[in-house]
């Protein structure tokens, strides 16, 4: 069966209290997950205070003022801070979503941190993608074509193009797939909603020929059809895209080629 | 563990070319029961409470007859399709994952089979 209960050594103990930054009026909680691979400790949860007065507006400046001011220990992903390296992904009040593009003003009390649920943890916030980032390159994210390379270019009318918005802007940031139960149960065989939305990117890309193949590699049990449209995908989604519509349509085009 | 590469353990076997067939006939069975389910109901909560006879009177009919087995076996048929999905998605262990199809596939055919056996016995007076 699936396992709904956390290990024993996965159950997740009340932390440190580190202590309040001194003659700070405006302090907010913050409870962040931490785990470190190397103490053989549990997983834990640390509260920390932030002085909000001299704190960005996201939950990005403020973990980076933890790192920075109070525990230089704590240990997360960032990079762009503006939504388009998809690397600050976490679980923040519950929802899957970048820290960067996240704003405290939506968070109502204590602001809790968590990885992206239910892939294994290399420490504290950082979660491991690399069977995620298999998945992807599994469904072949680039150009397939078997005409002669064009002199210039490989053209485009602007209607196709316009086919891939909604489609073209993920960045891979692994939200809706580590918001899918389908995903959390069959990852191993299940490519998940980013997966599946890059794979309905290409297939839908007019400049491609290898769409017969791209579908053949999809038609599986579990590979696809494991989306049950719970929907969890597009509701974490930090860009505001839509896998589940794309998986969607590629149920349809797999029927499609059958009549 | 073992040395397999991620990408070696993404493909696995391969795609297996199966799903459109399944993932189309839940389609079709679903939208099946929602005239037959109405259809079947109706008559069938008129007998309600009006004894064996009444029972008896409304399945000897052809038509309803027709119905009732029509909605029997769309109902089992569609009852297997679902559940073999969630065996699959819950259900991890091979050896009781197979069991459990097994048992899903013959308990819904033996199911569909005794329903539509009550109706022709109604419908032939045997």
């Amino acid at each position: 069966m699936v396992q709904l209960t956390l290990p024993k050594n996965s159950q997740i103990r009340t932390g440190k209290t580190w202590p309040k930054p001194e003659g700070a009026s405006n302090l907010r909680t913050f409870r962040i997950y931490r785990w470190n691979p190397d103490d053989g400790e549990n997983p834990r949860v640390d509260t920390y205070h932030v002085d909000m007065d001299s704190c960005g507006p996201m939950v990005l400046d403020a973990i980076i003022k933890i790192k920075n001011e109070i525990d230089p220990t704590l240990t997360f992903r960032r990079s762009c801070r503006e939504g388009i390296c998809g690397s600050c992904a976490m679980n923040i009040d519950g929802i899957n979503t970048l820290a960067c593009t996240y704003g405290m003003d939506e968070i109502k009390g204590d602001v809790k941190i968590y990885p992206l649920p239910h892939m294994p943890v290399v420490k504290d916030l950082i979660p491991d993608l690399t069977h995620f980032y298999a998945q992807h390159a599994s469904i072949m994210p680039w150009l397939e074509t078997k005409s002669n390379t064009p002199e210039k270019e490989w053209r485009q009318s602007i209607e196709d193009r316009e086919k891939l918005d909604g489609l073209y802007e993920c960045v891979m940031c692994a939200c809706c797939s580590t918001s899918c139960p389908s995903y959390w149960w069959n990852g191993d065989q299940y490519l998940g909603p980013a997966a599946l939305l890059h794979a309905y990117r290409w297939v839908i890309d007019s400049r491609d020929e290898a769409t017969g193949e791209r579908l053949d590699d999809l038609h599986d049990p579990f590979k696809l059809y494991r989306c049950h449209t719970i929907m969890n995908c597009a509701k974490s989604c930090p860009k505001g895209l839509n896998p589940a519509k794309a998986i969607g349509e590629l149920k349809k085009l797999m029927v499609e080629r059958t009549m | 563990m073992g040395y397999k590469t991620d990408y070696a353990r993404v493909h696995g076997l391969g795609a297996a070319g199966e799903g459109v067939t399944h993932w189309w006939r839940q389609r079709l069975s679903s939208i099946a029961l929602i005239p037959l389910t109405l259809l079947f109901l109706f008559p069938f909560a008129s007998a309600l409470g009006e004894g064996h006879e009444a029972v008896l009177a409304l399945y000897g009919d052809m038509r309803h007859a027709l119905v009732a087995v029509l909605m029997i076996v769309v109902t089992f048929w569609h009852l297997a399709q679902g559940l073999q999905v969630v065996i699959e998605d819950y259900v991890h262990s091979k050896v009781a994952r197979t069991a459990l199809l097994l048992v899903n596939t013959f308990a819904n055919f033996a199911l569909g089979a005794a329903g539509v056996l009550a109706v022709a016995t109604i419908l032939f007076g045997a």
